[in-house]
Order: structure tokens, then sequence, then C-alpha cells
């Protein structure tokens, strides 16, 4: 391993405002001519890391060399042989492309006949040569990204740093960046990469896989999908709710993780457990057990402990909702424009009472916009919204005390405490007296919030953020819950609980709708919708867009798999 | 409706006064301008240098110089021998003023003659330097009134000024009345401007809207704890300025204390108005700057209205300021009654109405 071109040993970051250390003991080398992914869920201390290696931050204590140098020390002689692409877009918004580069290679001396090589090289290579006199600013989320690493690229470096290049970016951008990456490897660069997103790990060549800090495997991404290697099965042909089936197959002992896959369940059993009895946990009379592939996802959830468990202790205190007959949510010819850019475009879909529907799509695609005329929070530029048949838009709060929300971004205060925070939206929603008591001590209770009532919510771990959050949206009892991107960045546990939540309110009759832009999560839904560029391309449950994107030579498409079909077959439509 | 109102408005206060940096943003102002403006934004002329090139050796300069070395208003007297120094000590701005005496100075006066005197000022300071030469006047006047008091002589008209309210043109007592209105303008502003914009930049404005609260009751959320953080900030100065500076307060707090309830309306109005238009935080300080300079220049608190060209006074109609200026220091030192409060209370009440309506339908536009 003495070839590698950088070396971590026994890495300590310890920032001077926070008490636990960003980075914990890390100790992995980086292989020349490859790529390694540093993958983890938020705040695992990817950035810290990549900074790290960079030179722009100094070790608490531990070693770095990259490329036989010190990072801090040789940084001048460093950047040199270094390229890094930040994780918030590092660029400049006003100046168009050409000027981007330009000021790219000024910074890096890239002058004269090298320059001018230099950029049409690039140029062809991010496929950008149309747009150069574009603002940067006005390129779509995949357009910035390759940008900013014809940017990175410009100096010629041997180490390439990618900060989450694959945030922001819509499936089909995201294949290319990978393709390019991978000509960049054919090269001899070596490449760092790194990415909350988990299935992009099994892309890698090699993983650093982070969690608080702490390196929990490093290794070849197959070494650790090959621990739970014949003990991933999918429950198929199942009778009744696949919902309360996964409650139920969660609460035996031999299965360590599960999730809904379209109206299927998807399972991870503990090493050495038999097979679940079909029979007993009740799956209907035809269902059966196929084995599936294994996933990295799973391995992570196993190196961590364990799923959560299918228990919903929030669903558990709900009253069923009942009585409700029409349609929960509707949007009629839906439309909302910016200047003259359509971010919503005659947007049709309906939402029936207690189930989940999802919107889905890449960043930027109008998801948001969509979502936000849904709450009243936007107004259309035409077309209606109705929740509960009422446009929330004109009227009142009397709807929306139905509701609940929680918005896209963590977005409770962050100067009040978590107690003030619950007693604050519980007040809103005109909870008093013992009853509000009541409620706030059974959140605290349900989302195990005891330890941290006197602490401000902004300095908590993501996890407990989501569930502080969850609990100030559901106090009120709300009929329907409206779900901006709520797992963005959580570890795979956290997401796995907040499902879990949120399948056990659904049974009691809530109705969900949610954004995101994990594909596979969209495989909670009962219904989804394609978003595309402000429109929905298609519409169904997971299972019947799958099909859609379904070929002999590919039978078992991903939900990915089926979004890019799908749109790629929407521009040949539009193209012939 | 009562009670989640109240849950807004405990909520704001919780965010105000639980963060420390908030805490000192409202105290530091109060206690700073308290402490430095009465004296530092004094407009009276106080320990400048008066300098004296006379050349007269006479009992009546010397006098005159002995007076002019006992006036308040100079600590220091540099007496001078040349032509060339007067430049000198001018130039170097070592005196503010040079009093000049000719040589035949003395005689003229004993002889009862028109006697001449030079004074020459720095031009660099030029309002000190007006403000000195008052007091220079002041002076020879005075010595006049007594040489003529000596002779049996009685001027033939002499004009005797008393100041009303302020006797002794004590300028602390111009100052701290100022301070209650610029101080509650400065907080409800930043209360109200600020927390909002801070609301949208972290996402809790949605979250608001996004609940059975209507667009009405965040605004008056925003305005009700404003109103409380300013009205305790007044009152801290009002006591200081009673208990500390010693101005007697004149008039009626009751009067005060309603006044101010409409002021800090109309200001409410104007902070939720910038802060409709504002993103963040940054674009909702300047806003809030923008308008509180010229309001503060233009209240009568730095140069009288009466003197703004005619345009501009009717433009200054809409500063809540400008107003309630004339309220707070009728009250304190002048003891206004009810009908003189009243009309410089209802163009406030006007404003209030006018900036709260349209900033409430700016809040249901800005939905869009």
């Amino acid at each position: 391993m003495s070839d590698a071109l950088v070396t971590i040993e026994s890495v300590q970051k310890i920032f001077t405002d926070s008490k636990k250390p960003a980075l914990d003991g890390i100790s992995a080398t980086i292989q020349p001519g490859r790529i390694t992914g540093l993958v983890g869920p938020d705040g695992a201390g990817k950035t810290t890391l990549i900074r790290l290696m960079a030179g722009l931050l100094a070790p608490t204590s531990g070693k770095i060399r990259v490329d036989g140098l010190d990072p801090i020390h040789d940084a001048a002689k460093l950047r040199e042989s270094i390229g890094y692409m930040p994780q918030k877009f590092g660029l400049y918004e006003d100046l168009s492309v050409q000027e981007n580069l330009e000021l790219h290679a000024d910074l890096r001396n890239v002058v004269g006949e090298e320059r001018s090589a230099t950029f049409k090289r690039l140029l062809d290579f991010t496929d950008l040569a149309r747009f150069t006199s574009r603002l940067a600013g006005k390129l779509s989320g995949g357009m910035k990204q390759k940008l900013g690493l014809a940017c990175a690229l410009l100096g010629q470096p041997r180490l390439l740093l990618l900060d989450e290049p694959g945030v922001g970016v819509d499936p089909i951008s995201r294949r290319e960046l990978w393709k390019m990456v991978q000509e960049l490897i054919d090269q001899g660069i070596t490449v760092v990469w790194s990415t909350a997103y988990l299935d992009e790990a099994e892309l890698c060549r090699d993983v650093l896989l982070m969690n608080e800090g702490k390196l929990v495997f490093y290794g070849k991404p197959s070494d650790m999908t090959s621990r739970i290697r014949e003990r991933s099965f999918q429950i198929r042909q199942i009778s009744g709710s696949r919902r309360q089936l996964l409650a139920r197959v969660l609460r035996s002992h031999e299965v360590m993780d599960g999730v809904i896959q379209g109206h299927n369940v998807r399972l991870v059993l503990r090493a050495g457990a038999a097979h679940p009895n079909l029979h007993d946990i009740n799956a209907g009379n035809q269902a059966e057990l196929m084995p599936v592939a294994p996933r990295f996802e799973d391995a992570f959830i196993e190196a961590l402990g364990g799923g959560p468990g299918g228990e919903s202790a929030l669903a558990q205190r709900l009253r069923p909702v009942t009585g409700e007959t029409n349609t929960a949510v509707e949007a009629v010819d839906l439309t909302k424009k910016f200047g003259d850019f359509a971010a919503t475009d005659h947007v049709n879909f309906t939402v029936k009472h207690g189930e989940i529907f999802g919107l889905l799509g890449p960043n930027g695609a109008g998801k948001s916009t969509t979502f936000r005329m849904m709450c009243g929070l936007l107004t259309p530029t035409s077309g209606t919204a109705r929740v509960m048949g009422i446009d929330l838009k004109t009227s009142a709060s009397q709807a929306r005390q139905k509701l609940g929300y929680m918005a896209q971004k963590f977005s409770l205060y962050g100067s009040l405490t978590v107690k003030q925070n619950l007693k604050f939206f519980s007040g809103v929603y005109g909870l008093r007296g013992e009853q509000q008591k009541l409620v706030v001590n059974e959140m605290i209770e349900v989302f195990k919030l005891q330890p941290f009532l006197d602490t401000a919510p902004n300095t908590l771990a993501l996890g407990f953020k989501q569930r502080l959050a969850l609990a100030c949206a559901v106090m009120h009892e709300p009929r329907i819950l409206f779900l901006d991107e709520p797992t963005s960045g959580v570890d795979p546990i956290t997401r796995r609980e907040f499902w879990t939540h949120i399948n056990g309110v659904v049974e009691k009759g809530v109705t969900v709708m949610v954004t995101t832009h994990f594909m596979d999560e969209a495989e909670y839904c009962d219904r989804i919708a394609l978003v595309f560029r402000g429109r929905i391309i298609a519409a169904g449950t997971p299972d019947q867009l799958k099909d859609q994107a379904s070929t002999p030579q590919h039978p078992d498409p991903s939900m990915e798999d089926a979004f890019i079909a799908l749109v790629q077959a929407q521009s040949n439509e539009a193209g012939s | 409706m009562f009670l989640r109102l109240a849950t807004l408005i405990i909520k704001e206060l919780q965010t105000l006064l639980q963060d420390k940096q908030s805490r000192v943003i409202l105290i530091m102002p109060v206690v700073l301008q308290l402490a430095l403006f009465p004296f530092a934004a004094t407009l009276e002329v106080t320990n400048n240098t008066l300098a004296v090139f006379n050349e007269d050796s006479g009992k009546e300069a010397l006098e005159l110089v002995q007076r002019f070395s006992q006036a308040q208003a100079f600590t220091e007297l540099i007496p001078l021998y040349s032509e060339a120094e007067v430049r000198d000590v001018l130039d170097n701005q070592q005196a503010l003023i040079v009093v000049r005496f000719p040589a035949d100075f003395s005689r003229n006066v004993a002889a009862g003659r028109a006697a001449r005197i030079q004074a020459l000022l720095d031009g660099r300071r030029s309002n000190s330097g007006q403000i000195a030469l008052g007091y220079v006047q002041q002076i020879l006047q005075a010595y006049i009134g007594e040489r003529l008091n000596d002779k049996q002589q009685v001027a033939l008209s002499n004009l005797i000024i008393r100041n009303q309210f302020n006797p002794n043109l004590d300028y602390v007592r111009h100052i701290v009345p100022g301070l209650v209105a610029i101080i509650t303008t400065i907080s409800t502003l930043i209360v109200t401007a600020l927390s909002v914009a801070r609301e949208r930049e972290q996402g809790t404005f949605d979250q608001l809207l996004a609940s059975p609260l209507t667009p009405g009751m965040v605004m008056v959320g925003k305005a009700i704890p404003a109103m409380l953080v300013a009205m305790v900030q007044a009152t801290i100065i009002l006591l200081a300025g009673i208990f500390i500076y010693r101005i007697p307060f004149a008039g009626s707090f009751g009067l005060l204390y309603a006044s101010m309830t409409f002021y800090i309306l109309a200001l409410a109005g104007f902070g939720l108005l910038i802060s409709s238009v504002c993103a963040t935080q940054q674009q909702a300080f300047l806003g809030v700057f923008s308008f509180v300079m010229p309001a503060i220049l233009l209240s009568g608190f730095v140069a009288p209205v009466e003197n703004m060209p005619t345009w501009l006074q009717y433009l200054d109609w809409l500063n809540p300021l400008r107003h309630f200026m004339i309220i707070v220091k009728g009250v304190f030192l002048k003891d206004m009654g009810l009908s003189a409060i009243l009309q410089n209370l209802w163009p406030l009440l006007v404003i209030a109405a006018g900036t709260l309506g349209v900033a409430n339908w700016m809040f249901r536009r800005r939905l869009e």
C-alpha cells in the first residue's frame, strides 16, 4: 500500500464550537488511478475529510499525506496536482460559462496555446461548447456540475476531489457525470467522489463508508454487500396491506431490516436466520419469497446494528381518521410561471384519502413549486389546487387546521429550545391547557426527545431534527400530511424509522403527500407522479411505472431505470 | 384565536430574549446612546481656545481680556504677540477664534469714541466659530451695558432673552426626549422587519403560513412584541432622563404612552412593509437603515422641519418620527395638552392605517 496517492493516518478533527469530533480516528488510503467513494449520510464527515485532503483545513491530530506532500505545509505545490470541486456550486453565477473557465484558468495560470487547447478539450468533454455564453446561474443542475468539473480539471490534476457532485442533478445527468469520471480514471486521474446516495457506492472501486465521523467500512463495496449475500429477499404476490405485512414481518427476530418496494416487501435476514414462514406472517396464499441481489444500503444497515423495527409509536397514539369520502388532494391544470419559465406546467393529479402519493423527480423539476401551491404557500398562475375540496389560497384557517406540513429543509425555530418549539407549534394549532401538555409529552415520548428538551434544535443531529420536525407537523392530528423532501440526507436507519411512522399513520387513514428525489424512496408510495421539467411525464403505482420501463434485456428495472426510460421516451416523442 | 396570538407573541419574545446576541442588540444601543448622546451630541461650544492679540496696554482692553478668560466657552486663552502668530494659531487650529485689540482701543473707549475690535474665526469650523463669536459678542454687550450703567446712562433698548421650558438652554433636555423617540424607532423596525426576514431565511415563515394562522395574525404577532420591547426601552430612557439627567417631566405619562402606542403601530407598518419585500435579513437591514436615516434627519431632531424646502416638508408628513418627536418633546418638557397632541396624533393614525394595510396586502400578495 506504499504507492497510495493519499494516506490518512488516525486523523481526528474537532471543530472548536462542537463537542463531538467531526472526524474520529480515520485511517485509510486512496489508491491511484481509481475512483474512491466517500459515502455516508449528512454529517458523516465527508466534506471535512475532503477539505483536509485539499489542504483547506488542518487536522486536530493524525497525519495526511497527499501525493507525498503535507497538504498544509506544501499547499502551494499540492495545488498543482489536485482539482477540488466544492459541494456548494463553486462558480460565479453571474459570469458566463466561458468567463468562469477563463477565471479559473487565470487562477491556475493556464495561458496561451495551452489555454485554448484545454478549453476546447474540456468543452468537448463536458458537452458545454454550445452554452459558453450562458450565465452559469442559468444552467441546469447537471450542467452546473459539469462546468464545475471542467473548472476543477483545468490544471490537469492528478487527484480530483469531488464533494457531492450528484446533488441537485437529475438521474440522466448523474449517469453522464459517472461516465465522464470513468473516462478520467482511464486517463490515469485519481478521483474521490463523495456522496450521500448509497447506491452510488456500488459504482466505486473502493469505498470509505462513514457515519457520524467514524469509518464504518473501508474496502471494495462488493466486500460489504457480500456480507449479506443470500440474505436478501422479496415477498411478492402479497394479498392484504403490504404496510401491515411489513410491520408484522419486522416483529420477527430473523428479520434484520425490511422496506416496501412497490407492491412487494423487501427483507434482509439476520446472519444464519431461517427463512420466515409466509403463512405465519399472513402474507396471503399466493405470496412467495424470492431471493434478490443484496444492496450496499442493506449492508450499511447491518453495520449500524440493524433496522429500527416496524412499530410506529406515533401511529399507535393516533385516532383513526374516518368518514372521509371525497378526494383528499386535487390539482387541475395547475400552472406556475416565473416570467417565461413554467416551473409547473399544466399539472393534473388526484390523491385519494388514506394513500401515500409521491411527487418524484430531480431537483429543479418543479416538485416543490407544485407542492407549495398545494399547501397554499404559492398562488398558481392558472389552474386550481384543492385540498379536501377547498382552495387553500382563498380559504382559511379551518382547512389548514387539518393539514400537517414539513418543509424541505429543517425549519423550526433554532433559537427556541426543543420543548418551546413543541409548545409553540401545538399552540399555533389551537391546543391548550391539559390537552396541550398531554400531546407534547406524548411526542417527547414517541420521538425520544427527553434528553434534548432544553437544547436548541440547531445543535441536534440530523436524525433528531427530523423527528422533531415530524412531531411538530403531526401534533394536531392532521388528516393530510404534506412532506417536502422529508428524508434528504439522513442516514438509512432514520429514514426507515421515518417511513415506519408514515406507514403507520397512513394505516390510520391519514393521507400523505410527499416529494422526493430519492428514486428508491418512491417505492413506499401507493402512487407516484414523475415530474420532469415542470410536467408530469408519467403517473401510476411504482410497479406500473417500472413495468413500463421493463424490456426483455432488462426485466427488473429499478425506479431510476424507469425514470430514465420514461424521460427518454418523452423526449423521443417530443423530437419526432 | 386569542390564545394562538398569545402563542405567537410568547414565541417572538422567547426568540428575542433567549438568544444572547439578540439581547445584546436590543440593550446595547439604549445604554450607549443614553451614555454618549447627551454629552457628545451637544450643540453648545465649550472647551474651546480663544487667542488674544492685544496691541493695546490700556485698562479697558485688559478688562475685556479678563472677562473672556472667565467665560465657560473658552477654557484656554493664548496670548499672541505678532501678526504672524495670529495666522499660525488659526492655521494650526490651535484657537477657534482670535480677538485683536488695536493699539488705540482703550484710548477710544476712555474718550467715549467708537472703539474697534477685530475677531478672526477658523472658517473650517464655521458653526462652532459662529457660536463662539456669539459668546464674544455677549461678553462685549455685557461690558458695554455695565459701562453705560456706570455713567448713569441707559441704553436705548435692551433685549433680554428668557428661554421658556429650557431656561438654561441645556441641550440634554433636547437630546433625551429625542432619544426616547429614536430608540423606539430603531427597535420597532428591527424587531418587525428583521424577524420576518429571519423567518423567511430559516423557512419557518412557510411553516407559519401553512398553519391555521392568517397573515393578519402573523403581522399582529410581530407588531405586539415589537411594541412591548420598544416601550420597555423607552421607559428606561425616560427614567434615566428623569432620575439621572434630572430633566423635569412636565406632562402626562398616560398621554405619552398612548401616543407612543400609535407611533409604534405606524412604525410596525413600515417595518412589516420593508420585510414584505425582503427575502433575507441583509436586505431587511438595508431597508431599515435606509428608512431610519432620513427619518431621523428629517424628524426635526437634527434641524428644524420649518427650515426645509416646502415640498420636502409636505413629503416629510409621511415621516412618523416627525410627528412623534413633537409629541414626546411637548409632553416631556411642556406638558402639552390633549388638543395639541391630537393635532400631531392623527397623522400617526393615518400613517399606521396606511402602512399596516399595505403591508397586509403585500403579505398576501407575496404568496404569489
